[in-house]
């Protein structure tokens, strides 16, 4: 082992991290409304625009599909647009937001249409709009689920931000690649994999700890 | 849809049901649906009103008329005579601020505690914490749960969580209260209770009730009114004492035969035959009521008719706070025999039905 080689890891961990976390941040803040959306446009649904509901359903669907490497190369010019760079962590960020953005928002669209149409009539019942429905009711009962979606969409991005590591872009995959592969290190390349593992983990089961704690539906403590 | 020029409303009309029709517009498959046809119904101010038919007889298209929840396809839908049809999307959620609703799967949010569901349509209608805290807690004590604010839903029965949704209804200090179904997912002594709570609540806070079940128990229990729905027809209406007494239509006869001691013994019921011949003995069902329920008929009846008179089912019961019974008896068919029994029935003021006769 080179002495310098618990400091690239940790600064590969810290890059992985950055990204993942803004990432992460931006795609999900921008995935719920538009999950929030598709949940509620449908016809005969609080916000009725069936003709956009389709249109914006037709856009996540075609994100989603493409495989997240084309995604990334495709978008090459975009991410030049607002980075500057096409190469590195910073530049990563922007495909990694970019498929985000669908994932999480078909996970938020899923969550909010589990819950019971019996609530929605009840609040509508109550005299709210539909906007109080949305925030007191949907986003409230769904909560235990959107931490899942989040958690799941946390735990995607980890290994999509280990696959941008291939086309340049910084931490643990990149790291991984150049020492593990290229250089024949495979003891970079188990490290790597174990500190990926631990992530995951991590990641998962704070997810599921405080998803838990935010169900009420069953009977407990 | 209806020739009728609505009549004037008189004040004590809580709602008023005027022609409506109801159709629900073709989907895939299946066609244009017309789930209520040409209602007419008034329920009075302060009255426990029943609507009762079988399962899909329209009863939750009616009810979800009165706050807007479904739209009539032609008609009108007074409520303390404003036509909720006319109402734009601010109108109706004002009305519906003024109309409480239960239902029979509760409808309670999972993730708000049971003051917190209290409160939601408070804090709907824009209402200041300290406010909301001064109204939640009376009413939890009304319905008798003010130790239970502090938990989830998910933590209660049934009949607790009907109770935590009756509070919830009536936040808002509503004039009436709708009810969906509301004890149909509890047993029989839990439906007593909330049965006995919206009693209550009618008679000291003077709400309206309007509920739609499917069970002649709830209705004979609390209802002072009663409209029998059929096919999206109301096919008999009136005062619930005088329906269950004297019911006119088939629907309301076969809704009836449910409730305990009005069913024959399935022995009787199934050698029943619609004439006599030689030798039948004739089943027949008394009713009485008021004064009859308490004098000692049946010894007289035997010493009238003979003694070959049996007693097939029997009830003595309640309805709409009077005393009411009815009792199927069999006796001899022949000429003789019925024409005593019924010199004796007209006598007494006997209400009867001859149901049929067995060998
Ligand atoms: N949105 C709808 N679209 C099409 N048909 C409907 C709709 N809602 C109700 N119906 C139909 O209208 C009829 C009456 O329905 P409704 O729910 O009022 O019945 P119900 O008397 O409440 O029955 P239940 O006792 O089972 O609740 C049914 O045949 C039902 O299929
Ligand atoms: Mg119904």
């Amino acid at each position: 082992m080179s002495p310098d080689l618990p400091l690239l890891i940790a600064k590969a961990t810290f890059d992985t991290l950055r990204m993942v976390a803004i990432a992460g941040l931006i795609g999900s803040l921008i995935g719920l409304p538009i999950g929030i959306f598709l949940a509620t446009s449908g016809k005969g649904e609080l916000f009725p625009a069936p003709n956009i509901n389709r249109l914006v359903g037709l856009i996540v669907n075609a994100t989603r599909s493409t495989p997240f490497i084309i995604l990334v190369v495709a978008i090459i010019p975009f991410t030049r647009l607002v980075t500057g760079t096409s190469i590195g962590t910073k530049a990563a960020i922007v495909p990694l937001t970019i498929a985000t953005i669908p994932f999480f928002a078909r996970l938020v669209e899923a969550a909010i249409r589990d819950i019971d149409k019996g609530l929605i009539e009840a609040a509508r019942a109550m005299g709210a709009t539909p906007t109080q429905i949305v925030f007191k009711v949907l986003l409230a009962e769904a909560r235990p689920a959107l931490t899942l979606a989040l958690t799941m969409t946390i735990v995607s991005l980890i290994g999509y931000s280990a696959m941008v590591g291939a086309v340049g872009g910084g931490g643990l995959g990149d790291l991984g690649i150049r020492y593990g592969y290229q250089r024949f290190r495979p003891d970079v390349m188990l490290i790597v994999v174990i500190v990926l593992i631990v992530l995951v983990q991590l990641v998962q089961s704070a997810g599921d700890r405080l998803a838990r704690r935010f169900d009420k539906r069953s009977r407990k403590n | 849809m209806t020739a009728s020029v609505p009549k004037p409303l008189s004040d004590d009309v809580s709602v008023a049901f005027q022609g409506v029709s109801k159709c629900f517009a073709a989907s895939g498959e299946s066609g244009a649906f017309t789930a209520l046809n040409n209602v007419d119904l008034n329920v009075g101010r302060g009255s426990i009103t029943g609507i009762i038919g079988r399962s899909g007889a329209g009863k939750s298209t009616l009810i979800r008329l009165v706050n807007g929840l479904e739209k009539p396809s032609s008609g009108k839908v007074l409520v303390d005579g404003v036509d909720v049809g006319a109402l734009d999307e601010a109108g109706l959620r004002n009305l519906r601020r003024s109309v409480g609703m239960i239902f029979q799967h509760f409808n309670l949010l999972s993730s708000r505690t049971v003051f917190g569901n209290v409160a939601l349509p408070l804090e709907i209608a824009g209402i200041d914490r300290r406010a909301i805290e001064a109204r939640v807690r009376p009413l939890l004590d009304l319905v008798g749960l003010a130790d239970k604010h502090a938990r989830y839903p998910a933590e209660l029965s049934g009949g607790q969580k009907q109770r935590i949704g009756i509070a919830r209804a009536l936040a808002t200090e509503p004039k009436l209260l709708l009810s969906d179904e509301a004890t149909s997912a509890l047993d029989p002594e839990t439906t007593q209770s909330i049965l006995e709570l919206l009693k209550r609540i009618n008679a000291e806070l003077g709400l309206t009730v309007l509920l739609i079940t499917h069970e002649m128990e709830v209705v004979k229990a609390v209802t002072s009114d009663v409209a029998v729905i059929d096919k999206g027809e109301i096919v008999e209406r009136g005062h619930t004492f005088d329906v269950f007494t004297h019911p006119r239509h088939e629907t309301t006869r076969a809704l009836l035969s449910g409730l305990p001691g009005s069913k024959l013994p399935d022995a009787v019921a199934r050698g029943l035959k619609p004439a006599p011949s030689v030798g039948d003995r004739a089943v027949v069902r008394l009713t009485f009521f008021g004064a009859t329920a308490e004098r000692p008929l049946v010894s007289q009846l035997i010493k009238s008719v003979g003694a070959e008179v049996n007693i097939i089912a029997g009830t003595i019961d309640e309805i709409g706070g009077k005393p009411y019974g009815s009792l199927v008896v069999a006796y001899a068919a022949d000429a003789e025999t019925s024409g005593r029994a019924e010199r004796f029935f007209t006598e007494n003021g006997l209400v009867t039905e001859v149901l049929g006769y067995v060998a």
